[in-house]
């Protein structure tokens, strides 16, 4: 069983001069999961793609050791060929085409050279959903009919297909809820027994210290350590210990002298459709309230309807029919349209920034002033360049996005620093309620660390934030006090003091028993 | 005293105007000096002001991400209403055009109302615009060309400015030319100050000043050459100034109004502009209708020219003015592009078109040679941004 089955040895990769990977060694036992752990830009994207072949053999230094034998990969084509397949973070699936179809694409199915067999396709797409659990459907609906969750499991059956020996999972349960997460990580599990070897890149270390066997930690582009299931410590703070270089004592930086005041934010009975079918209630008479300098979250699972709320609150952006009524400091106001929104002090940041949030090929400071030009940097529609560049780089400093200039273009920054130009951008129109939905998404550790410190900078200014999100220990870190979502409805109110998973979990639980009776 | 920041000028920036200097160098030496004549300098302003004026609407759209294939149908709509109110119902020059420019903004409207408003593409659109719009030319003009038309309208094509002769070497140079080459010089020279101004006073950095100063002799250079030898040939043509004021307007709109930023955030990423705020139905809308009424200024000008409405006006015009955009670094999936680069992309494909018929080239295999020039341009500009990646 412990025989190894890759070895990657001295492995160096520079991108014009600057070495994105420096000696790297990485070494994976046959049948076991081995995860690769270590900040967003720390190398481990860049080490699965010189594994894959999307670096080809020639562009770095150092060896590939794959089943005792030397390789040199030239393509991702090659490294099928010996039964290593990547899945990346974007799903590489088309849309429109079946389920079946998508399980094949670049493995078609063949009679005669070039001619489908759709016979063989059709079974085969079943067997390999089988051992994916998606045995229920139906292999010629269009991919996009399933959700993300049930997609990322296509892509796992797409790879099994190809006669996978090494599966390499970049982020996969990224835009998973809890529950998608639980059942990849079980299939992950399955698989291994299986006899298939997994690497998983993911940031969610309690996913890993659950599934992995082995951990490896690069940071800077060098190999720190490999932690073995049963040798090591295996919690999360060890292994953050190795990401970050020292001890992230406390995740969740403490808020101190906060007050928190008058209710200035207040949702009464609202209520939403589906904007595609009128007779589909979305959200049902929601109430909720936000005081100033109280960070608020709304918990629940993905599909509760917390960013379907937050969207139509914030300029009817989401749904149809809506009814209800949005207060600000006691007063009744229009949500009707953003601009609307955004005069009345509200903000939101979407949870994808890359789609909803940011102008990838524009630069910092045009994206920083995005929603605010109109209001705060321009006289008579006439735009002040001066003051544009200013704010932009006051924003910048203080709240440290990392970058050499504020005219660099917002797609060349990392996760965590494009997240920072979404908060600037939205700090910029002075709101006095800010609705941060998954504000950490697929951002590392230490980015998370700031931006939570941000968070806490707008609560002490008086803000109310309202933080949305999926993973529960943030809330729990972060949120004065937590509105739980379920299918539409608050399920439940929780104080700080309440505040624990296990009562989120039981408000969702209470409230789908209370709908069965 | 803080220590001064310099940075280098970003060539790239202006890759496509030395582009455009190498052309004309280029055609000087094959056409024997012919193509930097009064008389051909003039021709190069003449021939090309349309084209100018519907790339600056143009460039808006493509902005956007989009095109608008009917601009030379509509340009000829525009130019045929203007003839038929005068040769037939004898009205004032001055009611034809405000004619003219309304069926531009019909035209505009119908053309924005159906994309912003009903979601229907606007490759689609304008081309059912195109199509009506031909066909209506055609009909109105019942396919006969309709002329000639006033002098007095004829001067908005093929007028100059009053002049103020003086002697000057073997012939005559006009006054008025070189005190606007004067006056652009200081205004220049006025504005680069101020520009250094304001960076010492926020902190910016300046670019180096010998960069600077051999920049701004180039382009004083190119001025007064430009100037002297309209001066002396008839002074400055009507058109020249109508494409100025519009090329004017438009690059300010684009570069410093909330309502250009409003366009490129929409070509960027509609829907994060959106969530941010911006009607995007609205710029879309306003767009189109622009586009419109340029498209009908366009036709103005160009049946001014002729002193005539020809209902094949502006055959084809749509896929110069677009060209102009792509040549002028616009990016075909919207969010980049500039009005100077635009005009400047204008210039590149008429300063071609100009030279081979200097040389007496045929203009079938002109069309050769401006498509080898677009897709070079645009190959050029997508590989230098590849390697910067």
């Amino acid at each position: 069983m412990s025989d190894v089955i890759l070895e990657m040895n001295h492995i160096t990769k520079k991108f014009s001069g600057v070495k994105a990977l420096d000696d790297v060694n990485l070494k994976v036992k046959r049948g076991e999961i081995h995860a690769l752990c270590g900040e967003n830009g720390a190398g481990k994207s860049t080490l699965m793609n010189v594994l894959s072949g999307v670096y080809p053999y020639g562009t770095y230094e150092g060896d590939i050791i794959y089943k005792g034998e030397k390789c040199q990969f030239h393509k991702i084509k090659d490294s099928e060929h010996k039964g290593i397949v990547i899945i990346h973070q974007e799903l590489a699936l088309s849309p429109y085409l079946s389920i079946a179809e998508n399980v094949f694409m670049s493995n078609e199915q063949t009679t005669v050279k070039g001619v489908i067999d759709w016979k063989k396709t059709r079974l085969d797409a079943r067997k390999m959903l089988e051992k994916v659990g998606l045995e229920d459907e139906d292999v010629d609906a269009p991919i996009n009919s399933l959700g993300v969750g049930k997609q990322q499991l296509v892509e796992i059956a797409k790879a099994l297909a190809k006669q996978v020996d090494l599966l390499i999972l970049d982020e996969p349960t990224a835009a998973l809820n809890d529950e998608e997460s639980a059942q990849l990580l079980e299939i992950m599990l399955n698989l291994k027994k299986q006899g298939v070897t997994c690497i998983i890149i993911s940031h969610k270390l309690n996913e890993i210290s659950y599934v992995a066997d082995a951990i490896t930690i690069i940071r800077d582009g060098h190999t720190i350590e490999t932690l073995v299931k049963g040798k090591d410590e295996f919690s999360e703070d060890r292994i953050i210990k190795g990401m970050v270089g020292r001890e992230l004592t406390n995740r969740y930086p403490e808020r101190t002298d906060c007050k928190i005041g008058d209710v200035i934010f207040e949702v009464k009975d609202w209520n939403v459709y589906n904007p595609e079918d009128a007779s589909r209630q979305m959200l049902k008479n929601i109430n909720l309230k936000v005081r100033a300098g109280e960070v608020v979250g709304l918990a629940g699972l993905m599909g509760a309807g917390r960013t379907e709320f937050a969207m139509s609150v914030f300029g009817h952006s989401y749904g149809q029919k809506i009814s209800g009524k949005v207060l600000m400091h006691g007063k009744e106001v229009s949500t009707k349209t953003v601009r609307e929104a955004i005069k009345h002090k509200i903000a939101y940041t979407s949870e994808d920034r890359k789609t909803y949030g940011l102008v990838l090929i524009d630069d910092i400071k045009h994206n920083m002033t995005m929603a605010a030009l109109r209001d705060h940097y321009s006289k008579h529609g006439v735009v002040d360049k001066n003051e544009e560049i200013v704010a932009a780089e006051e924003y910048r400093k203080r709240i440290n996005v990392k970058t050499n200039s504020i005219n660099q273009p917002v797609g060349s920054l990392s996760g965590g620093n494009q997240q920072k130009v979404v908060l600037a951008k939205w700090m910029m129109t002075l709101p006095d309620v800010l609705i941060l939905d998954e504000p950490t998404r697929g951002i590392d550790v230490g980015a998370k660390y700031e931006i939570y410190c941000v968070i806490n900078e707008l609560a002490k200014a008086g803000k109310a934030v309202i933080v949305i999100s999926s993973e529960m220990p943030e809330v729990i870190g972060t949120c004065d006090r937590v509105y739980v979502l379920n299918e539409g409805k608050i399920a439940g109110e929780l104080s700080k003091a309440e505040l624990s998973q296990e009562r989120i979990m039981q408000c969702i639980m209470q409230d789908n028993n209370r709908k069965g009776e | 005293m803080n220590k001064k920041k310099t940075v280098n000028i970003d060539l790239k920036q202006y890759m496509m105007l030395i582009a455009l200097i190498v052309i004309f160098i280029l055609f000087y030496v094959l056409s024997g000096g012919t193509n930097a004549s009064p008389t051909n300098i003039n021709n190069l302003i003449m021939q090309n002001g349309y084209v100018v004026i519907l790339a600056t609407g143009m460039l808006l759209c493509v902005l956007t991400g989009n095109v608008d294939l009917g601009v030379g149908s509509v340009l000829a709509l525009a130019g045929a209403t203007a003839g038929i109110m005068m040769v037939d119902y004898g009205s004032s020059p001055v009611v034809a055009i405000l004619a003219a420019l309304a069926v531009g903004l019909v035209a505009g409207v119908f053309a924005g109302f159906f994309i912003a408003f009903l979601d229907i593409p606007p490759f689609v659109v304008t081309l059912a615009t195109m199509l009506m719009g031909r066909g209506l030319t055609y009909t109105f003009l019942q396919a006969q060309t309709k002329g000639p038309l006033p002098d007095s309208y004829a001067q908005i094509g093929n007028g100059f400015l009053p002049t103020v002769t003086i002697n000057f070497g073997s012939g005559t140079l006009d006054l008025v030319c070189i005190v606007i080459a004067a006056i652009i010089t200081v205004l220049l020279i006025f504005s680069e100050l101020k520009t250094i101004k304001t960076n010492n006073k926020y902190g910016f950095a300046n670019i180096k000043t010998w960069q600077l100063i051999v920049k701004d002799a180039i382009v004083i250079f190119i001025v007064w050459f430009f100037f002297y030898k309209l001066g002396s040939y008839h002074g400055i043509p009507v058109q020249l100034v109508i494409m100025a004021v519009i090329v004017g307007i438009y690059h300010f709109i684009t570069s410093r109004t909330v309502a250009g930023r409003q366009i490129y955030a929409l070509g960027g990423n509609a829907k994060a502009a959106r969530l941010s705020g911006i009607n995007t139905r609205k710029v879309f809308f306003w767009v189109y209708t622009n586009m419109g009424v340029l498209a009908a200024v366009a036709g103005i000008v160009l049946s001014a020219r002729n002193a005539s409405a020809t209902p094949k006006a502006g055959d084809g015009f749509e896929l110069d003015a677009i060209g102009s955009c792509y040549i002028g670094g616009a990016a075909a999936a919207g969010g980049v592009g500039t009005i100077i680069g635009a005009v400047v992309g204008a210039f590149v494909m008429g300063i071609l078109n100009n030279g081979m018929s200097l040389m007496g080239m045929s203009t079938d295999f002109q069309k050769v040679v401006k498509g080898i020039v677009l897709l070079g341009a645009v190959t050029f500009d997508v590989l230098s941004h590849r390697k910067k990646n």
